[in-house]
């Protein structure tokens, strides 16, 4: 069956005809089941949940068509704006300290010898653990009552309950949590910096502060900026953190976009309206990866 | 800090004695607060080991004590015996395994075809699968939910494990890698009368082994560590994975840390062990997948 061996024919014409139909066969139940799978459980649901946004779908997918009655209802929805507000504070809060902090402690790993496997391993064991671990680890330590921190420093803030501190806390803790990967990467992309421009730059007298600028920074950028749209992309899809947290409170001062989804299709069942936001969370990843290509791109060529 | 280039400590100096003793100082100083950083850094897992084997009493003791004054595994046993955690380990390991076997092989097959077997429409057939690459699932929640439960198979293991498949990444990987292999070398093979999947598996496997261990170590901690779709997809308490599961019995432990604490280390012992001892495959396994590699 899976043989692709040409078989003797008269002429060459159908015996290419032969083989090209055995290569598409072969290829054919190569690709299927891979293929079966992802149109319908990665395809079929994107393109479905565009429809049942016009719907008002209940949470078995029976419903009528209503237009842009759940697009002009969103438009209109505090919660909704709360929400996307809320999701963009969420990322000022993550993508670039995320950022900064991973290619710091990169930098710090880097000059280290004996020590630094170690040490890179220590940054990178949270990534490791299972969401619900990180977070009742952190609710553990961030305990208003019991927790250690709070007993160091004195404080008293009840950090996930808290309207002002509970965003930052989450972040926080997703920074800890997430870093590991974003120094592996900015390792790799360090090394890759042939040492010839750093030893040329050191000959004409460049150091310290002057050859990060000049040589680290720029090589670097292809990197952090792929760093950047990674973080960027995760970010807008936030959910278990906060879910697990703060279930979005206080006062929906954490509630986030996925979350607000979720909270409107699987406790509220309104399937359509969930697909709504589900949309609208679509095309702005949609469009912050075209975006972020192309600055990509851009930083590549300069 | 960040000023501080990753050669700085490399390059050559005249020999000034007080120059070279400040920097040497300096490095001695950067290096101590990294190794500082790196411990603070690891410190709230030591903290949760640790609570997890102090007596519940001593938790809540003001002030907290940094090493257990006596130790109580009490924790342990009381949560193996008081929830279903052997069976969510059971659920875990097996949906996990078979996510981890489905994927790289599914893939694998369908990475090898777009490589190495010239079809028509293969080109087109590789846009698709890299547009999976922008499609967030997560947008889509509601009507892939909606889908397995025409199914039927909420609440079944294979509801669980078949959107769990869907992951372009993987197909992208391979093919990357197969490509680099020169198309001659399974021309040999075919020549002698070898299949395609013989050529597969018996020539550009071997070749492929270090990534498709890596990817294996990868694919198996995030399936491991999933939580949304688990958590959406089975409600049957009995049928949860340990990382949804553990969250149920935390807040009806209320204020029980030690508790708390042993079902947290119970449920990331798996991937902090495959980490520890598969260190370099983890790492070489992420970079893949960040495609950097």
């Amino acid at each position: 069956m899976l043989k692709t061996v040409p078989g003797k024919t008269d002429t060459q014409s159908v015996s290419k005809q032969v083989q090209a139909r055995q290569k598409w066969m072969t290829a054919g139940l190569m690709v299927l089941p891979f293929l079966v799978i992802y149109l319908l459980f990665l395809i079929y649901p994107t393109l479905r949940v565009i429809q049942l946004s016009f719907t008002n779908a209940d949470l078995n997918g029976s419903g009528h068509f209503t237009g842009l009655t759940n697009y002009i209802k969103l438009l209109h929805e505090p919660t909704f704006w709360n929400a996307l507000l809320n999701t963009l504070y969420f990322i000022l809060l993550t993508v670039i300290p995320n950022t900064l902090v991973g290619l710091g402690l990169a930098l710090l790993i880097l000059r280290l010898r004996r020590l630094k496997n170690f040490v890179l391993a220590a940054f990178f064991l949270p990534y490791v653990l299972p969401v619900s671990v990180v977070t009742s680890v952190w609710n553990w330590v961030l305990d208003s009552n019991f927790g250690l921190f709070n007993f160091l420093t004195g404080s008293t803030v009840t950090w996930f309950q808290d309207p002002v501190w509970a965003m930052p806390a989450v972040a926080f803790v997703t920074i800890w949590w997430t870093v590991g990967f974003n120094i592996l990467l900015f390792i790799a992309g360090l090394q890759s910096i042939s040492p010839d421009i750093y030893e040329a730059a050191a000959l004409d007298g460049a150091s310290g502060a002057r050859l990060f600028w000049s040589i680290t920074w720029p090589n670097l950028w292809p990197v952090t900026s792929l760093i950047l749209l990674l973080q960027l992309i995760a970010q807008f899809k936030i959910f278990d953190q906060i879910y697990l947290l703060t279930t979005g409170g206080p006062f929906d001062k954490t509630l986030v976009l996925l979350l607000y989804s979720y909270r409107e299709g699987f406790q509220q069942q309104h399937g359509g309206y969930a697909s709504t936001i589900g949309v609208v969370l679509m095309l702005i990843i949609l469009v912050v990866s075209a975006i972020q290509s192309r600055l990509l791109n851009r930083g590549n060529a300069a | 800090m960040t000023t501080v280039s990753p050669t700085s400590t490399v390059t050559a100096r005249p020999p000034l004695p007080l120059g070279v003793r400040i920097a040497r100082l300096w490095g001695g100083v950067l290096t101590a607060l990294t190794v500082l950083l790196a411990l603070a850094w690891v410190f709230p897992m030591y903290w949760a080991v640790v609570t997890s084997v102090k007596p519940e009493n001593d938790t809540v003791a003001m002030p907290p004590t940094i090493w257990p004054q006596t130790f109580d595994f009490s924790s342990y046993t009381y949560i193996f015996q008081n929830s279903p955690l052997v069976r969510w380990y059971l659920n875990s390991v097996l949906t996990s395994v078979a996510i981890t076997v489905l994927v790289l092989l599914l893939s694998m097959l369908c990475a090898y075809a777009l490589s190495q077997i010239d079809f028509r429409g293969r080109t087109w057939l590789f846009w698709l699968i890299l547009i999976g690459f922008m499609i967030p699932f997560q947008a889509s929640l509601i009507p892939l939910f909606i889908f397995i439960n025409q199914l039927g198979l909420v609440n079944n293991y294979l509801g669980l494990i078949l959107p769990q498949l869907a992951a372009p990444i993987a197909v992208v990987i391979y093919k990357q890698f197969f490509d680099q292999i020169p198309t001659e070398l399974g021309d040999a093979a075919r020549m002698d009368g070898a299949s395609e999947a013989r050529v597969l598996f018996s020539i550009f496997l071997p070749l492929n082994w270090s990534i498709t261990v890596s990817l294996a170590i990868v694919t198996f901690i995030a399936a491991w560590n999933n939580f949304l779709w688990p958590f959406i997809v089975m409600n049957d308490t009995a049928k949860l994975t340990i990382p949804v599961g553990i969250t149920q019995v935390q807040s009806a432990y209320g204020v029980a840390y030690a508790k708390t604490m042993a079902t947290a280390v119970s449920a990331a012992f798996p991937t902090v062990i495959a980490y520890l001892i598969f260190q370099r495959r983890v790492t070489e396994g992420v970079m893949a997948a960040a495609g950097l590699k």
